[in-house]
């Protein structure tokens, strides 16, 4: 009844062509940035923003970027730890090198040499196809990891080896370091997964998203009409390293604070975010949200009703989370293989027609 | 007398190419499952681990979920109060990895049938963190020892002999020795089993064309299940083997990610290509280390393997022994 394109008359091109088509979504994508910019700010508090709203965030940026390179280009990586520790440790290094510049530009320019990393272990990508890929890029999170471990430089030769972010405030608010409020580290994240959504919506539907999909559906076709595997891989790889940089400086700068890279950036956390885009969806930007969302929330749940109900040890409940959160992948992946958004899309179907399903 | 350097390069050789068959007997399950059924199977590793901690439950009289029980209803267990003989603990997880095997396939397999290669291959791993969980939960998740009656230590034997003949002792564990010939009986049994038995043929049809293979009257659910056990008994001897080495405890499961290189190296669906690559990553490793770690700050082990295999893929994608990747529009 008001799901629908009829009714809502596009007058020029540029509305023609704009995101979001459907009146009804144009609004509830005001809705969200009005509640996540105007409402949650004045309310968040510190257990909120440490335990879901800033690991949400953080991995939503991170789960786009993988979404990015595996969903839209099809070249699956299990990098993903290893990209996130060269956005942190550049990051960190930009930050002690350079304190008087704002913490921003040095987030976006950490973004920056993570992409440039993340080309160069996407060059093996234009000779090996799927799972190959997948191990290869094995060896970017191995051998990222051990670098930063092994060479004192990018840990400024702590005696710790560990990286602690140093206190840095963006228009007068600190978003690094102790003093840092809920407020301030929500909002720098939520601006960052903002400007990082948009630009990868608009990516993803023009020009250089259709040469991704098309690579990604069956590369030797799309060669044939004129797309150029390398320069298409290779954008794939750079941007969707950007993200994960960003994500990674993030989640090192203003989630963390401080982090060993083994522990912080190891494998696990390649598969955490490919689980995101796994259940989220493949192939679609609010698809990361909504897995990003998922796992985040389903450890703190359960975390609060085991323990925090029935009172079982901590390490039985990481035990039973660890089945929970397997079994529930198995069972999305036979119930739902196209993941939440495709939930989503079906329910949008069903809302188009609703209420005269004839 | 050969130099002292050559002769420890020699015995790191050897060393390499010991380490090399523990991660063939691990490569060699991927390779069952890739072969019939296509999937890539993430939850080998976390098969071995499971295997193992069945295995020293069974062998010490655990009591399953003992945990569990006690956190739900406040009671205090821990073990039955007896303990199994070794054989008996294999010959019975053994049978647990079958009936494993079976339930995978009812739950999971079954419905999964056509699916994109990227969503079995995430469920495998959804299978590993529940496997691994799972073990958890029953056994405990504290390092077990695991002894079923396997030499251990350095071998003498070789020490004196090469001792008698270079002038200088090389130290072999002798739990290698028994790995290396337990991977030969493993390969020879498989070989016979695949060539030989009506089962084994069934196996190599379904490997070789899923529907040619159904339209003969072979059930892929059956050749399924089958090769499911095999692959948990495989993972059984791996579970043994390594949790004699170092222990049964989580970083088993690791072992899994290194097996993966073998695989790229020796080619998915080759099994001769298993227990090569293997014997490659394994002995690169180790020269490599013992070579090129003093200088750039050693632990080069985490990632040579994986290095390695990624050169060598952009030269040669389908591995040594892979079939050759045709691609048709």
């Amino acid at each position: 009844m008001f799901y629908r394109e009829a009714g809502d008359f596009k007058t020029s091109y540029r509305e023609d062509s704009q995101t979001f088509p459907i009146k009804f979504d144009r609004y509830r994508y005001y809705a969200v940035l009005a509640v996540a910019f105007g409402i949650i700010p004045f309310v968040i508090n510190d257990y909120w923003a440490n335990a879901v709203f800033v690991p949400f965030l953080i991995y939503s940026i991170a789960a786009i970027g993988l979404n990015i390179l595996t969903g839209y280009a099809g070249q699956v990586s299990l990098g993903t730890g290893g990209f996130m520790a060269v956005g942190a440790y550049a990051c960190y290094k930009l930050m002690t090198a350079f304190p008087d510049i704002s913490i921003f530009i040095h987030v976006i320019l950490a973004g920056g040499i993570t992409a440039g990393v993340g080309v160069l272990f996407g060059l093996p990508s234009l000779r090996i196809k799927g799972f190959y890929l997948a191990v290869a890029t094995l060896a970017a999170q191995f051998f990222l990891v051990w670098l930063f471990n092994k060479v004192p430089w990018f840990y400024n030769y702590s005696a710790s080896g560990q990286i602690t972010a140093p206190d840095r405030t963006v228009l007068g608010y600190f978003v690094t370091g102790a003093q840092t409020t809920a407020t301030a580290k929500y909002l720098f994240c939520l601006v960052m997964l903002t400007l990082v959504a948009v630009v990868a919506r608009n990516l993803t539907r023009g020009t250089v998203g259709r040469k991704w999909m098309a690579i990604r559906d069956m590369d030797i076709a799309a060669e044939i009409i004129g797309v150029n595997p390398l320069t298409t891989k290779l954008t794939a790889f750079m941007v969707s390293s950007f993200f994960i940089g960003i994500a990674g400086a993030l989640f090192f700068a203003v989630y963390l604070g401080a982090a060993e890279v083994g522990e912080a950036f190891g494998i696990q956390k390649s598969f955490l975010i490919l689980f995101m885009v796994i259940i989220g969806g493949l192939g679609s930007i609010f698809g990361s949200f909504a897995g990003a969302a998922f796992l985040v929330l389903l450890p703190v749940f359960l975390k609060n009703l085991l323990v925090g109900q029935l009172g079982w040890p901590t390490d039985l409940a990481a035990h039973i989370e660890l089945m929970i959160v397997g079994g529930l992948i198995v069972v999305f992946l036979i119930a739902e293989p196209h993941g939440l958004a495709q939930l989503w899309r079906l329910a949008k179907e069903k809302l188009r027609l609703w209420p005269f399903p004839h | 007398m050969m130099p002292d350097q050559l002769l420890y390069a020699l015995e790191v050789t050897l060393n390499g190419l010991m380490a090399g068959v523990m991660y063939s007997l691990v490569a060699l399950g991927f390779v069952l499952i890739f072969k019939a059924s296509g999937i890539f199977n993430y939850a080998q590793g976390v098969l071995a681990l499971f295997a193992a901690l069945t295995l020293v439950g069974l062998q010490n009289g655990q009591i399953p979920f003992a945990h569990l029980i006690n956190a739900a209803l406040g009671t205090n267990l821990h073990h039955f109060g007896w303990k199994l003989p070794a054989l008996v603990a294999i010959a019975l997880t053994a049978l647990v990895m079958v009936g494993l095997a079976i339930l995978i396939e009812k739950l999971v397999l079954k419905h999964l049938v056509n699916q994109a290669p990227i969503i079995l291959f995430m469920a495998t791993i959804g299978l590993a963190y529940f496997l691994e969980g799972l073990g958890d939960v029953m056994w405990g998740a504290d390092i077990k020892k695991l002894d079923v009656g396997l030499p251990q230590g350095i071998s003498e034997t070789v020490e004196s002999v090469t001792d008698a003949w270079l002038g200088y002792g090389f130290f072999i564990d002798r739990l290698d020795i028994v790995a290396t010939f337990v991977a030969i009986l493993l390969v020879t049994a498989l070989t016979l089993f695949s060539q030989y038995s009506k089962q084994g043929r069934a196996l190599r049809a379904v490997a070789d064309d899923h529907q040619a293979a159904l339209s003969v009257g072979i059930s892929l659910r059956f050749i399924w299940v089958l090769v499911w056990s095999i692959a948990g008994f495989v993972a059984l001897v791996a579970g043994i083997m390594w949790g004699a080495k170092s222990g049964v405890q989580f970083s088993l499961s690791l072992i899994a990610l290194k097996a993966l290189p073998v695989l790229m190296l020796g080619g998915f669906t080759s099994i001769p290509g298993a227990i090569v690559g293997g014997l490659i990553i394994g002995v690169g490793e180790k020269l490599f280390e013992f070579f090129a770690g003093p200088m750039i700050g050693g632990a080069t082990e985490n990632w040579f393997a994986y290095v390695l295999a990624l050169l060598f893929l952009v030269f040669r994608p389908q591995g040594l022994f892979g079939e050759k990747i045709i691609e048709r529009v």
